[in-house]
């Protein structure tokens, strides 16, 4: 995996800027290491306050995402149980889980990201990406988008991206 | 003068809970509501909820809306809407306005669910058109399906105003800026997190210094606070918007708490003045409960456990059900409750429920009223 990159993040907490930085992320409990990410597909749980809270753990089947009794507490994420599926990220209200895949060997990291803007992207469109901060990062293809009865209308767009944006961008325009 | 065994006033989440939990215990009740539809704001909340499944969590408000509405139907409940209730008198009576004339109607029990509405700020320019409450904002896209406005500026960083930006972009508009008095997002960090990607700056520590425009909102000043929220000059930024939203809280709406002469107490976590109430949403005043956000501003999910609570111990208060039964029905709701004012987050409402359940006048607690129907 290449080093992916910092862009957008400012001084001060989230709370603060209202939204994480890189580091932010990869210290919260929901987010797998860089090295577990490496040749696989995980969930990135991008939640990090004590909000009540637990769709994730109810729909995830292999238990690999656990928040426990009290709902406020962080979803935590077991890497090694975590097969990738997406399960988790249509159930999340706060659009917080991104499926993250290193599986492919073109140079290219493919996201699945939970989008609620119309009109969809196409498979094939070269659509804007934009980083946590909303900085515009480049464009990606996208591979593919999901939407249906199951999703209950929040679409799941699976976008490549260069490799070392892979934990940077994590929204998508579409710009026709 | 009619006569049913419960009366719900106000038909949101809360009210609609209510009702439906009444009638499941046997009561013949009557859910009144001022407005034309049922649902209160459910029908505008097009985002997905949290909590846990208990709660419903992952459901879109408006999903849960319509489930309640066929709950009460389902129960028989007596829906009265474009129904406002103007008195309430002793002997638990209260007074109905519908089309041109008015009618009495008496109740074992009565459930108060009014909801609240929201706060205003007065700012230079605050009168212009295109000046609006968030909720307003919010009603025009997801009710009526009308843009607003082009580009819009939010006041307030609860959950509201984050809220609200996202579903203005959803519908279209271009958000400028959500700005925060406090140096700190109100609302839930995922929600910010949704609007910050989609390219909206979110400036806490910022308020609103003036609006301009020849007869309509054209331009805002923004400036930046100091720990005492006194705007810095030098500081100021001009944004070209044709619609200012604000979302700067919301005050219950206990008018006809007083008028049963409800304990109330000013309570600043809750939002205002508020009845005393205890774990079984029963006020001061016999056989009066209340439910949701006139009970202290919360969240629809809490408004709805709340109601299922009110409607249970109202069906107890009515006679139609044993004080056991009611409690067993009550357990799930109040744990259900525990749950969602769990973490940093329920800080606020756990502390302010606590002073009204326990009746203290705190040094924030100012004690009013008393007596009852």
């Amino acid at each position: 995996m290449g080093g992916p990159a910092s862009t957008g993040a400012t001084a001060g907490g989230c709370e603060q800027r209202g939204f994480f930085s890189l580091e932010e992320v990869l210290a919260l409990p929901g987010c797998p290491d860089l090295d577990e990410l490496r040749g696989r597909r995980l969930a990135v749980v991008e939640c990090g306050h004590e909000i009540p809270c637990d769709p994730c753990q109810t729909a995830c089947p292999t238990g690999a995402i656990a928040v426990g009794d009290d709902i406020t507490a962080l979803p935590r994420l077991d890497a090694s149980l975590c097969d990738g599926c997406g399960t988790c990220q249509p159930v999340c209200p706060g659009l917080a889980i991104f499926l993250v895949d290193m599986t492919r060997d073109d140079g290219l990291a493919e996201i699945w990201m939970p989008h609620e803007f119309l009109p969809l992207p196409e498979k094939g469109e070269r659509v804007r990406l934009r980083d946590r901060a909303g900085e515009v990062v480049g464009e990606g293809k996208v591979r593919r988008v999901r939407h249906g009865a199951r999703l209950d209308r929040t679409a799941i767009v699976h976008v490549l991206v260069p490799e070392r944006l892979a934990m940077v961008v994590r929204a998508l325009e579409v710009t026709r | 003068m009619r006569r049913v065994d419960v009366a719900v006033v106000g038909a949101g989440p809360a009210g609609l809970c209510a009702a439906a939990e009444a009638a499941r215990h046997g009561c013949e009740v009557a859910l009144l509501d001022e407005n034309a539809t049922a649902g209160g704001q459910l029908f505008k909340q097009i985002h997905k909820f949290f909590g846990s499944r208990a709660h419903r969590a992952g459901r879109r408000g408006i999903d849960i809306g319509a489930e309640l509405l066929d709950e009460v139907a389902g129960l028989g409940v007596h829906v009265c809407l474009g129904a406002p209730v103007w008195g309430l008198y002793e002997g638990r009576t209260l007074a109905v306005a519908e089309d041109d004339h008015s009618w009495r109607l008496a109740a074992g029990a009565i459930v108060l669910a009014t909801g609240a509405t929201e706060n205003g700020l007065a700012f230079p320019g605050w009168t212009l058109p295109g000046i609006m409450g968030a909720g307003c904002a919010q009603t025009m896209i997801n009710v009526h399906r009308v843009l607003p406005g082009r580009r819009v500026l939010m006041v307030g960083s609860g959950n509201v105003g984050l809220i609200v930006a996202y579903q203005l972009l959803q519908a279209g508009a271009e958000v400028a800026a959500v700005v925060d008095v406090l140096p700190r997002v109100g609302g839930y960090p995922v929600h910010a997190a949704k609007i910050a990607r989609a390219g909206v700056p979110v400036l806490t520590g910022h308020t609103v210094k003036e609006v301009r425009g020849d007869g309509v909102a054209e331009e805002a000043t923004v400036w930046a606070v100091d720990d005492a929220f006194r705007g810095l000059p030098g500081s100021e930024r001009r944004i070209r918007v044709d619609t200012v939203a604000l979302a700067v809280g919301l005050t219950p709406m206990a008018e006809l708490a007083w008028l049963a002469g409800c304990r109330m107490g000013y309570v600043p976590e809750l939002g205002g003045h508020v009845p005393f109430h205890d774990a079984r949403m029963a006020t001061s005043a016999p056989g009066v409960f209340v439910a949701g956000d006139v009970s202290g501003v919360e969240e629809a999910s809490s408004a709805m456990e709340e109601g299922r609570l009110a409607g249970v111990w109202a069906a107890a208060a009515a006679g139609k059900v044993t004080e056991d039964r009611a409690a067993e029905a009550a357990e799930p709701h109040a744990a259900a409750l525990d749950g969602l004012r769990g973490g940093p987050y329920g800080v606020h409402v756990r502390r302010g429920k606590q002073a009204l359940a326990d009746g203290v006048a705190t040094a924030q607690v100012q004690v009013l009223g008393g007596g009852g129907v």
